[in-house]
């Protein structure tokens, strides 16, 4: 079974990382690097990434075969996808684990979401 | 048949026969385990231009064999060295691919670790092709198989038959990881489907090769006729845009007659001879299905009967339900909705999804349709599985 843990960055996880000092700011960052190296030891890890500043982001859409890229958004958001976790391990159970050792769990909090398989029922 | 498939089919029948012979005579697993995969992948690169060589086992074994000396000798140096053993090359012997299973599927591994340690050393798949296969990245499952290695080492497992009074609770761990591993192969997840190695033809390929070694075994001929029962319909469980055919709007045409033949005989032999076991039940009830031409020609009474047995035999969350939808059949939908409600209430089965599918499908018969649409619309929100979710999804806009 496949889980995404997904981290946002909000007001709540900026205040959380102004108040911290460069040493833990640096820990926080070994953490996550830890965590993804035991996460591929276990042989549970996809992939894992961390995502630029939406500021960087291009939307894009296609309309009469053209597309269209464009900047945005150009409301200012409140809160964004900053990084993921995709793990395959047998249980929620598990992933919730796992998600508990982000360390963004620790200061604000995470998501864990199933990801959609190809498995059919018959009845 | 091509040549690469000819080598292919060659290696990965080989492989487990290999392995056997290398680990009794060596004894460390692990090693072995290495220095086969490397001699297996040195003959996919070697055969296809240099030609077969006359005996393919015996060319592999002492690659193996010298490909396990120099591992060895690498780490002895590093340490002090060791007199290593002397080199008769090992022959292969009838009983070493079942050892090896047993082996592959040893109670201190988890399941995942079973899975891909089982594909790779009986199977014969490079960790490439199990990668593809489960979707996961090869780093993800090369750790998984030296977890699993290391997993056997650290219990003192020995590559030999158990005793007797072990051998029926390890061949059952064996079916388990067999029908597993048929199992995943139709839950890849949503992405992408291209270039799988299709587990559930393998699973079958293991449990016909376990058949064959044990035909006394009632619940290994019920595993393979299950698989081969329920692999038959395939072709016509999913339509051209991935959608999920049910049971009852399959064509019938498509459904594979030479795998029905087969598993039916099978299952139909295992029956009257052995003693019964869950899989030969979900096997007899797979094949009633299967024999049905039309569907208002399934025997529900008897499908009914079997799962009363299973429910006795091998109770479990599913098997409730879907004796729930057998008594919709043979007594009426507002019978089975009264069962239903008792079933929903146990703790397995609070909250989940299929409960609001079974539900809708009985309500849809008892013709409450706006009552079955919220059900299936709850189903669909509920359900991890992308195609399933497609077809509640379109089974509540039919009721609109």
């Amino acid at each position: 079974m496949k889980y995404l843990i997904l981290i946002q960055s909000n007001p709540r996880s900026l205040a959380a990382w102004e108040a911290m000092s460069d040493d833990e700011r640096m820990a926080f960052g070994r953490d996550h690097l830890r965590l993804s190296g035991e996460m591929a030891d276990a042989g549970v890890l996809v992939a894992s990434e961390g995502l630029a500043d939406p500021s960087l982001a291009t939307w894009v859409s296609v309309r009469d075969g053209r597309t269209i890229p464009s900047d945005g958004p150009y409301a200012e958001v409140k809160e964004h996808l900053a990084g993921f976790y995709l793990i395959d391990c047998p249980s929620r159970e598990e992933a919730i684990a796992w998600a508990a050792r982000v360390p963004d769990a620790a200061t604000t909090q995470v998501e864990v979401r199933p990801i959609l398989d190809m498995s059919g029922w018959e009845f | 048949m091509g040549v690469l498939t000819r080598i292919d089919d060659l290696l990965r029948t080989a492989a487990p026969q290999v392995l056997g012979a290398v680990v009794r005579r060596y004894g460390d697993f692990d090693t072995c385990e290495d220095a086969v995969q490397e001699a297996l992948l040195a003959a996919a690169r070697q055969w296809p231009a240099e030609g077969v060589p006359d005996d393919p086992r015996a060319w592999l074994i002492r690659v193996a064999a010298r490909r396990r000396v120099e591992m060895l000798r690498s780490e002895t140096a590093r340490r002090r060295r060791e007199a290593l053993p002397p080199d008769p090359v090992p022959e292969v012997r009838g009983d070493d691919e079942l050892t090896l299973l047993l082996l592959c599927c040893h109670p201190a591994l988890t399941p995942v670790s079973q899975v891909a340690l089982t594909l790779r050393a009986v199977g014969g798949l490079t960790t490439a092709e199990i990668a593809r296969a489960l979707l996961v990245p090869e780093r993800t499952v090369g750790q998984r198989i030296s977890r699993a290695k290391q997993r056997i080492r650290d219990s003192g497992a020995r590559f030999a038959m158990p005793p007797d009074d072990e051998l029926g609770a390890r061949l059952t761990a064996v079916r388990q990881v067999l029908y597993l591993i048929f199992n995943e192969g139709s839950t890849a997840s949503s992405g992408a489907r291209l270039h799988r190695v299709e587990l559930s033809t393998e699973a079958i390929r293991l449990a016909r090769q376990l058949h064959a070694r044990l035909p006394d075994d009632g619940e290994v001929a019920g595993l393979l006729a299950l698989m081969l029962l329920t692999d038959a319909r395939r072709p016509a469980r999913t339509a051209p845009d991935g959608a999920l055919v049910p049971l009852a709007e399959q064509d019938r045409s498509r459904w594979d007659a030479t795998a029905i033949a087969e598993g039916v005989e099978i299952i139909t032999a295992a029956l009257s001879s052995t003693r019964l076991g869950p899989f030969q039940l979900q096997a007899a009830i797979a094949a009633i299905h299967d024999e049905a031409t039309r569907p208002e020609l399934t025997d529900w009474p008897q499908i009914l009967r079997l799962y009363d047995l299973l429910r006795i035999l091998a109770p479990g969350p599913m098997v409730t339900l879907n004796r729930v939808v057998a008594l919709a059949e043979v007594e009426g939908p507002l019978v089975a909705l009264g069962q239903l409600a008792t079933a929903a209430a146990e703790p397995a089965l609070a909250g989940h999804h299929r409960v609001a599918a079974v539900r809708a499908h009985l309500l849809e018969m008892a013709g409450d349709l706006a009552a079955a649409r919220d059900e299936y619309r709850l189903a669909a929100r509920r359900t991890l599985s992308l195609p399933e979710q497609r077809y509640l999804e379109a089974r509540a806009a039919r009721l609109r």
